[in-house]
């Protein structure tokens, strides 16, 4: 038997042990699956984007909308990855790969140094090949066993919480103010991470929504918070339950996120491997990418296993094309540039609290007409921040916030 | 909404054989009950791990295969491994 590419999945079928929030991306499933939105299953296309800034009572809120787009592919769309990932896998297996399915890939074989294929859990599982792609996800087993990357700290990785949430759809487009099919997503930071450093979110689906909110694993470690009573406290935010009212909950979910950043990525390539997606780290938290970086990582990958085929040459020298190419694209740009955004996180997140405290407190200030000219206000609210973090360690907080995101 | 009432709603192929194991059950009794106070029964996602009185008592069956356990044991005390090929959860949406 002979196939030009052996796609292993650890499930029964492609996408029954894959979660993400869910957004996904046109432009990178484009590149490798063309006019994909004539038969993806997506969700909803993102239109309406919304920042909110909680406090326990209050929520400060930014946000863009567009009409949908008439040229495609969609900028951005919902999905829930069962569906998604049959379809994708049924796309990889028309292209020519071969799925096997209910199969964990449990080591690499090597020999003489160089990866020479795969074991697997089934019996004579042993198999071959000049080059393995390690895909295994966030907490990538494959990457420590190559001995391409170290174990992670608790402060690298985050663990999110979900839950699908059924509504009928005519309701989830009253409430969110939608055109039909179209979605809108709402990321939410402040109070309702309880002192930590995290996110919650809101996306719409097409009959549900995913709502989610997490934390990095070392904040939960200390806080001893768990994961499903800060979905609950979500759930009841007061700006947070009108939106899910009479929802049912379908399903409740729990995954791991990379949040490491650049100084945590493994070694991406080596003599017949290459490592992709959250396997390698491949996460934007703070713009909420991943899937993105995680297609077009694959795409760099195939197309430097064409040429590695070409020359007949599966070894590092070869096979470092992959990350000259992710050099080149926004992967590993943007992963330089949010590098110390980490470190500012962990470190400091009680400056995801104070900060949306100190906004909603000044808006409210303004917005209440109480008979006080707008100048005493002015000097009330500068009173009142001033009070809670004197001005040189506002400059710092500001140096240091730009710093991290420049 | 109670913890156990969300794992009801999901779904998973049962192994007899656990992919989680507590490698020293006697790190768990003497060293993290007083320093981290055994975290792995508060951050675990499923309730998978609790405290006894003695020792650490893993619900292997109740696994959504987050892997926090993985990094959030302050000791690396907790083995654990994927399911077997086909076993464990099932997610119905994802």
């Amino acid at each position: 038997m002979s196939a030009p590419a052996l796609l292993f999945e650890r499930g029964e079928r492609p996408g029954v042990k894959n979660v993400m929030g869910g957004v996904m991306y046109g432009r990178m499933l484009a590149d490798v699956v063309p006019e994909f939105w004539k038969t993806a299953p997506m969700e909803r296309v993102v239109t309406d984007e919304r920042l909110w800034l909680t406090t326990a009572d209050s929520v400060v809120t930014a946000g863009h909308k567009h009409l949908p787009h008439s040229v495609e592919p969609p900028n951005a769309f919902t999905v829930l990855r069962v569906p998604f990932d049959g379809w994708f896998a049924a796309q990889a297996e028309a292209a020519g790969a071969l799925l096997i399915p209910g199969t964990t890939v449990e080591d690499v074989i090597r020999e003489g140094g160089r990866v020479v294929g795969v074991r697997t859990g089934r019996e004579e599982g042993e198999l071959r090949a000049p080059l393995v792609v390690i895909a295994d996800g966030a907490n990538s087993f494959l990457v420590q066993k190559a001995g391409l990357g170290r174990p992670l700290e608790p402060n690298e990785m985050a663990l999110v919480v979900k839950e699908i949430i059924a509504l009928p759809g005519a309701a989830i487009e009253d409430r969110f103010t939608l055109d039909p099919g179209m979605g809108a997503t709402i990321e939410v930071y402040g109070a309702v991470t309880r002192g930590m450093a995290g996110y919650g979110f809101i996306y719409t689906n097409r009959e549900s929504l995913s709502v989610g909110i997490g934390a990095l694993i070392s904040q939960f470690m200390e806080t001893r918070i768990t994961p499903w009573d800060l979905l609950e406290g979500f759930k009841a935010h007061p700006m947070v339950a009108p939106l899910l009212r009479g929802g049912v909950v379908r399903e409740y979910l729990a995954h791991a996120i990379p949040e490491g950043g650049l100084r945590a990525m493994p070694r991406l390539f080596d003599d017949g491997v290459l490592v992709v997606g959250d396997a390698a780290m491949m996460v934007n938290n703070l713009h909420r990418e991943g899937s993105n970086m995680a297609m077009a990582a694959g795409r760099m990958a195939g197309e430097t296993a064409i040429q590695a085929k070409r020359a007949g040459d599966w070894s590092a020298r070869s096979l470092s094309r992959y990350r000259e190419l992710l050099e080149a694209s926004f992967v590993l740009q943007d992963l330089r540039k949010y590098q110390r955004l980490p470190d500012l996180v962990e470190g400091r997140p009680d400056l995801l609290h104070l900060y949306p405290e100190l906004l909603s407190e000044a808006i409210h200030e303004m917005l209440t007409v109480d008979g006080a000219g707008k100048r005493e206000k002015q000097r009330r609210i500068l009173r009142r921040l001033l009070a809670r973090r004197p001005w040189w360690r506002l400059l710092r907080d500001a140096y240091e916030g730009w710093r991290a995101m420049r | 909404m109670k913890i156990e009432e969300k794992l009801y709603l999901l779904r998973w192929k049962h192994d007899k054989r656990s992919h989680i194991a507590i490698k020293d059950q006697r790190v768990c009794l003497e060293t993290c009950g007083t320093k981290w106070k055994r975290p792995c029964t508060t951050f675990c996602p499923a309730s998978v791990y609790a405290w006894d009185g003695e020792k650490t008592v893993v619900s292997h069956d109740n696994c959504v295969e987050c892997t926090s356990c993985l990094l959030g044991c302050p000791y690396r005390n907790i083995d654990w491994k994927l399911p077997r090929g086909g076993f464990g959860i099932e997610w119905q949406h994802g």
